[in-house]
């Protein structure tokens, strides 16, 4: 079951500092990460691969986003 | 469309469109815009701001069509891109304080963070203060969003609440045309024109407004921001966008060179003086509100482009900010800080910092 990040309606750099500090807490596993922006979508994708981790999934919701992504 | 946006959003995307703006710039002031201000987002602010009379500083009033460009350009990359997101609520008043102080600190130092490059391109040696100050600041900003800093959520919102910004610009457009300046007339209807200083100094206004228009276009796509660069670099040690602005300086000095407006030193460079503590201060001021308000003057245009009301707010805070710092002797001139400047950077920091320590979410 993948832990959520909920960023949504927060904007640059708090979606980023908040999916970097799960995936210190977490290591590794898989991380639901909620956006509103497309911004947000770019950054934290990019901040998720900067530590080696994958995205996996990008989806399109009402509201913004959902960014899974995950390290074995 | 969908290979622009990809590579708009990729490192050489963002290096194109700091090249971009470090080619333009200079081409603006060779054009007609003031010297080493080819673009610069806080004075230009600041001209719109004497040109309806919220300051009567005779010798920076222009309605400057590279902010409505900025503003209308970004617009229309969001809905090209289906990136439109109407979205207000976070902490409005914040903004609207860090846009006023910003907006002191920056003319305290006689700039934006993009004038600052553009002056460090054109060889003031001044600008690496003013440069200095603003990596200060973000740094100084940086320790309050480890410690949980945090404006808040914003919330999805009417599509009208996006579209009142580009459309306040669109009437400050429709205001330039109905009102062109009259030839050794200080005045034009209800616009209030300079007749001489950089108010006076401008490209046409079809050069200005397309260029800004391509700019805003531009740095919609790539999220440009001369705050985020530093700051993404000093917390994530993520280098995007500090590629754009290494870019920015790259091509401005080599255009600067080209075209005969490089001058190095310190003493006489155009509009710019030499008190180095307050050019460095002016900055910390300027990137501390930044920091905290997210964005670099230019992203918050582009951000209230693409239906950010908050951004909005803060950019509003610094039209309003330019008032202030102009009625109240707060802004530099070439001869050195204005009366108060010095008590309003120090205030201005004893208010970030309120700001930056109690508006924290405990993780």
């Amino acid at each position: 079951m993948a832990e959520i990040v909920d960023a949504s309606g927060l904007s640059c750099p708090q979606p980023v500092l908040m999916t970097l500090n799960k995936i210190r807490d977490l290591n590794r596993g898989e991380i639901e990460v909620l956006v509103d922006t497309d911004t947000s979508k770019e950054n934290v994708s990019r901040a998720a691969e900067s530590q080696g981790w994958e995205v996996a999934e990008v989806s399109e919701l009402d509201t913004g986003y959902r960014i899974l992504i995950k390290k074995a | 469309m969908g290979q622009v946006k990809n590579f708009l959003g990729t490192r050489w995307g963002i290096v194109s469109v700091g090249a971009f703006i470090g080619l333009f710039a200079p081409l603006l002031q060779k054009l007609g815009n003031p010297g080493n201000m080819g673009v610069c987002v806080a004075c230009f602010e600041r001209d719109i701001a004497g040109a309806i009379g919220i300051h009567r500083a005779a010798v920076v009033q222009y309605m400057r069509p590279e902010i409505i460009g900025f503003v209308v350009g970004a617009l229309i990359a969001a809905y090209a891109f289906r990136e439109f997101r109407p979205r207000a609520g976070s902490a409005p008043i914040v903004r609207f304080v860090l846009g006023v102080f910003a907006m002191i600190g920056a003319l305290v130092f006689l700039g934006c963070p993009w004038r600052a490059m553009l002056r460090l391109s054109a060889g003031d040696g001044n600008a690496i203060l003013g440069l200095l100050g603003l990596v200060t600041g973000i740094w100084i900003g940086t320790f309050f969003l480890k410690g949980g800093y945090n404006l808040g959520r914003s919330n999805k919102t009417y599509t009208s609440v996006g579209w009142l910004m580009p459309l306040i610009m669109l009437g400050f457009l429709v205001l330039l045309l109905s009102f062109p300046q009259i030839k050794g007339e200080p005045k034009s209807g209800i616009l209030f024109y300079s007749m001489k200083g950089p108010g006076a100094m401008h490209a046409s206004i079809a050069v200005s407004l397309i260029i800004g228009l391509a700019i805003g276009f531009l740095a919609q796509r790539s999220r440009f921001c001369t705050m985020g660069a530093f700051r993404d670099l000093i917390l994530f040690r993520i280098p995007y966008l500090f590629y754009g602005v290494l870019a920015l300086i790259a091509f401005a000095f080599f255009t600067n060179l080209i075209v005969g407006q490089f001058h190095p030193g310190f003493a006489k460079q155009p509009v710019a003086h030499t008190m180095h503590l307050w050019n460095f201060g002016g900055m910390v001021l300027a990137g501390l509100a930044f920091c905290l308000a997210g964005g670099c003057p230019g992203r918050q245009l582009f951000l209230a482009g693409e239906g950010d009301g908050d951004a909005a707010i803060f950019a509003l805070g610094m039209i309003v900010g330019a008032g202030f710092a102009h009625n109240f002797g707060l802004a530099s001139s070439p001869k050195g800080v204005g009366p108060h400047g010095i008590a309003a950077v120090i205030i201005g920091l004893l208010v970030c910092s309120f700001i930056g320590l109690t508006m924290r979410q405990k993780a």
